[in-house]
């Protein structure tokens, strides 16, 4: 699975909330795309207008801190963002990502050489990102193969849709 | 081979040995999600009808306490929504006033020691004061555990907290979870479960427990274990059994919190590890204490309080906002005339309710204003407008400190 697009750069400890604002949480159960215009506001301004399918952030250690909202990964993806790369995640953020089917990469190398606009690609069942505008490459752990499942089924409720069962045995349900 | 509680519990849950980076499918026991996180929950669920079901209706809880009662049409609208939910499946219903998720937890008698518990809110780790492996999901994960009992997890590395000596009197769990902040840092735990041992844990109340293992998700643990010995056991009172880790358990670091050095501590604006003294911060003016939520809102918190606010004023010009976790601590606390002390002093006391923690209502602060809260996160915004600043501080510290109107030391009150 390949994800190549733009890079959108961030630092540390970047929160949900700085992602989609906890205030505009309950529009969300009317319509998760009432909340795309507030996504990354405070960071990045237009944000949701300037972002192209497969765009790629990058960014430092700890992001997706603070609250668990799921609202986060999950329009991060509706915008179109394609992975997110960090020297570290949230681990509640990370499981989110997974599970609604944003790749996630910590990559040590990158997040330090990597300007906007640089163009990234990412292989993630080899465990390869790489910075194209500045010819540099990093491994990093690549996933188990249910991860990668999950992700190229696009989330988890649509692999569960497809398969009927998580992909780890078990009995449970 | 030897097992950390992490481990234990975990391999208990499939049924063959576990070790940290395995990814496993388990079945929990408790899961539960608020009026936050539940709606997009039962919504994922509503658009996917092979979702729409409930594999265990006696493990699942909803509760009502984010925006509540609600302050607006949109909580209404959630709240209705979750009370269909709960109707429709047989699932337990906490509404208006009932409590916090994790308090209302504590008190159900669902969590024992040993039991995977997952709640779609970040603070869920709070449960591990009860020996219990439990851990914060997002909204898919606990629409899947609803529907199909189990989700998938990583098995952690886990860190020991080796807790030590006796703490003075105007020290409580706060100090000794702000002390592991400040030793650790904001993301000093991430992916990793810290298990708390040593011959301080005596001192530590399951009350003050749930105030340490919740804020051990502000440095990015997956879960704070504390074991099920004595002080445990004899508060859940019904035979539950020990659960320690093996002494030869390995674990990946460990941090030292020693009781008796240990002094009242403050968390400064804007970040949770930014840990101070609180002598170096005396003397800041302050607009509003908040004695409540998740990590201390309980019976001995109030009770703490009152202690120091008894026969004495909350200085004026501060609004000193005291909220219990659950009606259960209020009933408490009103049947010992705690409340009644807490009212006489100056304080606003009200039902139970997450309110001014995530600056829903009772209390959002504005531009400018300084909070000393007993919450658990201070990040720009978090209870009002992005310009007000939040200390965190014991039940002690805020009392001392509206007493004053400033940041003040409670070991003048406590000693
Ligand atoms: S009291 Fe605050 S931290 Fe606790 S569950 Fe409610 S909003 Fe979250």
């Amino acid at each position: 699975m390949r994800v190549k697009g733009r890079a959108w750069v961030l630092g540390d400890n970047v929160s949900t909330d700085h992602i989609i604002s906890g205030k505009y949480k309950f529009k969300a159960i009317s319509s998760l795309e009432a909340m795309l215009p507030h996504l990354l506001e405070e960071v990045i301004p237009g944000f949701s207008e300037k972002v192209r399918p497969g765009d790629v952030i990058v960014a430092g250690r700890n992001f997706g801190m603070g609250s668990s909202r799921e609202h986060a990964p999950r329009l991060l993806k509706m915008a179109g963002v394609g992975a997110v790369i960090a020297k570290s995640f949230a681990r509640i953020f990370y499981r989110n990502a997974i599970n609604i089917g944003l790749p996630v990469i910590e990559a040590r190398e990158i997040p330090n050489i990597t300007d906007d606009g640089d163009t990234i690609v990412v292989d993630l069942s080899e465990g390869v990102v790489a910075n194209l505008s500045k010819g540099v490459r990093e491994r990093f752990r690549p996933f188990p193969e249910e991860v990668v499942e999950i992700l190229r089924a696009g989330g988890i409720v649509e692999y569960i849709k497809e398969h009927g069962w998580f992909p780890w045995a078990g009995s449970t349900g | 081979m030897a097992q950390t509680m992490t481990e234990k519990i975990l391999s208990a849950k499939v049924g063959k040995p576990v070790t940290p980076g395995d990814f496993i499918l388990a079945e929990a026991d408790v899961a539960y999600a608020h009026d936050g996180t539940a709606p997009l929950a039962i919504k994922v669920m509503e658009e996917n009808p092979f979702m729409y079901r409930v594999a265990h209706p006696e493990r699942v809880a909803l509760v009502i306490d984010h925006a509540s009662p609600p302050p607006h049409l949109q909580a209404a609208r959630a709240h209705t929504l979750m009370r269909r939910f709960a109707r429709r499946f047989g699932v337990r219903l906490y509404d208006v006033g009932e409590g916090i998720c994790h308090q209302v937890m504590a008190e159900s008698g669902l969590v024992r020691p040993g039991s995977l518990v997952l709640g779609a809110d970040s603070h869920t780790v709070t449960l591990g004061a009860l020996a219990a492996f439990a851990t914060g999901v997002g909204s898919t994960d606990i629409a899947l555990v609803f529907a199909f009992g189990a989700t998938w997890l990583r098995v952690p590395e886990a860190v020991r907290g080796v807790i030590t000596g006796t703490p003075s009197p105007a020290v409580s769990g706060k100090d000794v979870v702000l002390d592991l902040l400040r030793q650790v840092g904001a993301d000093g735990l991430t992916y990793k479960a810290i298990e708390f041992v040593g011959d301080g844990l005596r001192h530590l109340s399951v009350e003050q427990r749930m105030t340490v293992s919740n804020m051990v998700v502000e440095a990015g643990a997956k879960a704070g274990i504390f074991p099920a010995d004595d002080v445990l056991l004899s508060w859940l009172g019904d035979g539950a059994r020990p659960l320690h880790p093996d002494p030869a358990a390995e674990y990946v670091d460990e941090v030292i919190i020693d009781l008796s050095s240990l002094e009242p501590l403050i968390a400064e604006p804007p970040n949770v590890d930014r840990v101070k003294s609180v002598t170096d911060v005396e003397g800041v003016e302050v607009d509003q204490v908040f004695i409540g939520s998740c990590t201390n809102g309980r019976y001995e918190d109030f009770a703490t309080a009152a202690r120091i606010l008894r026969g004495r004023r909350v200085r004026e010009g501060v609004r000193c906002i005291a909220v219990p976790a659950s009606r259960r601590v209020y009933v408490r606390l009103l049947r010992d005339g705690i409340v009644q002390e807490l009212a006489r002093a100056g304080c606003f006391v009200a039902h139970s309710t997450c309110g001014p923690c995530i600056g829903a209502h009772l209390g959002i602060l504005d531009a400018g204003e300084v909070a000393v809260s007993t919450s658990n996160r201070n990040f720009p915004g978090r209870m009002g407008h992005k310009d007000s600043r939040i200390y965190l501080a014991s039940p002690a510290t805020a009392a001392a400190s509206a007493v004053e109107g400033v940041i003040a030391d409670p070991r003048r009150y406590l000693s």
